[in-house]
């Protein structure tokens, strides 16, 4: 047998992702695919060199860049259109997944079931401390006021012409709480899910630079200075007590965030027992370590360029944008609003902290508060509306489940 | 695709979505408020009968009042209040548990 070492290494070039770009460049998703490429480079350098929510958007640049090398069947769209498709034998089939999918598609399998979110919410419920909530209840006021962003984001989104479905999913980017946009966009609409998830965790890594000047507008130095009362001591039973009246209360209320408020609270009941540490230790480490390695590279793997590179995302960025900013700007309202009804005693700033992103609005809060007076220290009264916004998010996507499985 | 439902339609849900939101949270604040004064109430039944004698035979009545979740005086033999706030910082660290929930004694440099 004669071998053709021109004939072999032609072959070779011929399968590979190399000649797939230059050959295919022209071709249809040939040039997309390069540009996701320099896409999750630039991710990588962000999450790498600048530290934006590194954990997340480590995993998600990476699956970026796997699901873009052509020839390399890690995650492959058709079959998740098949998947949503009712008239292709596929239609809710997670066996044709299992069966022809990639790495990444069982890894998604997760993802589109809801069960990544819901197992994050768990941890992070595991690593909430709900005291401050408990000892000041007005703080759940600033979490529903800056749920603001979520529904005017969904108003606008639907005049910049996205349906019923997609506008809840762009404007629950407002809530600043990754797992619920999740959550949310994996059950309304899927193929926004990328675009979302990454506006999400971007913004979210950003709240330093976007809610500071927001605050700074909507009060006054004299406001920021205000030191407010040491809260009362909240006793073990009473933090026992609580997610089980949260999730009775809230699961009853709106059925549809059971599963969302269900895990948040169960994470926090194994911490506040003092019976199951090695449960709540797994929850916390463990288990949150490896749903946020799936979480991110199957979301990651959502970002091929055929269905990303459109100008729906860049509207979903801006609508992101607007959305946080407008969140903030309504638990600052609402900050300004018991500042009022307590003549003076409450700092308007731990408004800001009612979006949901724990503990970074917290933190930026208490360091506004700082910066108009070295000695204020309002990180626990700002944790209260921080957490209450984790509630408030989620009962807001329960609304938009509910309504959009109504009418959508 | 748009869906059937009209711009203003979807103006009226945007509302009516923020309002559940926050008739969701106020109701929950109440009930948590509800609780939380329940068990304050419990928690002064209780305290009563033993907090009466110590005030009236024990604490000087110039003394300032405790700060609010103080669980009564530390004594410091030989250590600076800095030096005792960062071993009490430590040890609650090394035990896993809140600061509020541990009660210290009395702290002593041993020579």
């Amino acid at each position: 047998m004669n071998i053709n070492i021109g004939e072999i290494l032609l072959n070779i070039w011929n399968g590979s992702g190399f000649a797939d770009i230059i050959t295919g460049f022209f071709a249809e998703g040939g040039w997309q695919y390069a540009v996701m490429l320099i896409v999750s480079f630039v991710l990588l350098f962000l999450a790498i060199k600048k530290k934006f929510e590194p954990l997340l958007l480590v995993g998600i640049a990476f699956g970026c860049l796997l699901s873009n090398l052509p020839g390399g069947g890690l995650y492959h769209q058709e079959l998740w259109d098949a998947f949503m498709d009712p008239a292709n034998p596929a239609y809710h089939s997670y066996g044709a997944i299992m069966r022809e999918g990639g790495v990444l598609d069982i890894l998604y399998i997760g993802v589109k079931t809801g069960l990544y979110p819901c197992l994050i919410f768990m941890g992070v419920g595991a690593m909430t401390d709900f005291g401050p909530l408990i000892a000041n209840p007005k703080s759940l006021i600033l979490g529903a006021a800056a749920q603001l962003g979520v529904f005017i984001a969904f108003f606008l989104a639907r005049l910049m012409g996205f349906d019923l479905n997609e506008s809840a999913s762009i404007g629950i980017i407002g809530g600043a709480d990754g797992p619920t946009a999740i959550f949310l966009t994996t059950r309304l609409a899927p193929h926004l899910l990328g675009a979302i998830a990454v506006a999400a965790y971007s913004y979210m890594a950003l709240i330093p630079l976007i809610q500071p000047p927001i605050m700074r507008l909507m009060t006054t130095k004299k406001q920021r200075e205000i030191k407010m009362v040491q809260s009362r001591t909240v006793s073990k039973t009473e933090k026992i007590i609580f997610p089980i009246l949260v999730t009775v209360f809230v699961a009853l209320l709106l059925p549809d965030t059971a599963a969302l408020i269900g895990c948040l609270m169960l994470g926090n009941l194994f911490k506040e027992t003092g019976l199951t540490d090695r449960l709540s230790d797994t929850v916390q480490n463990a288990l949150m370590n490896t749903i946020t390695i799936f979480l991110g590279t199957a979301v990651g793997a959502t970002m091929v360029g055929t269905s990303f590179l459109t100008l729906e995302t860049l509207g979903i960025i801006l609508l992101g944008v607007f959305a946080f900013g407008l969140s903030t700007a309504g638990g600052l309202l609402g900050g300004q609003f018991l500042y009022w009804i307590s003549k003076g005693k409450i700092n308007p700033l731990i408004g800001s902290a009612g979006v949901s992103a724990v503990p970074m609005a917290a933190r930026v809060a208490n360091i506004e508060g700082q910066k108009a007076n070295p000695s204020n220290y309002l990180l626990m009264h700002a944790m209260g509306p921080n957490v209450a916004g984790v509630i408030g998010s989620a009962i807001a996507a329960g609304f938009l489940l509910s309504v959009c499985s109504l009418l959508g | 695709m748009l869906s059937e439902v009209t711009v203003p339609d979807q103006g009226l849900l945007a509302v009516l979505g923020w309002a559940v939101v926050f008739v969701g949270l106020i109701a929950l604040m109440l009930v948590v408020t509800a609780v939380g004064k329940a068990f304050s109430a419990k928690k002064k039944v209780k305290e009563e009968p033993v907090a009466a004698p110590v005030v009236v035979e024990e604490v000087p009545a110039a003394e300032k009042p405790l700060a609010p979740g103080s669980c009564g005086e530390l004594k410091l033999y030989d250590t600076p209040p800095k030096t005792a706030a960062m071993l009490m910082a430590i040890v609650a660290d090394q035990m896993g548990k809140p600061l509020n929930e541990l009660r210290f004694i009395s702290i002593k440099e041993v020579k």
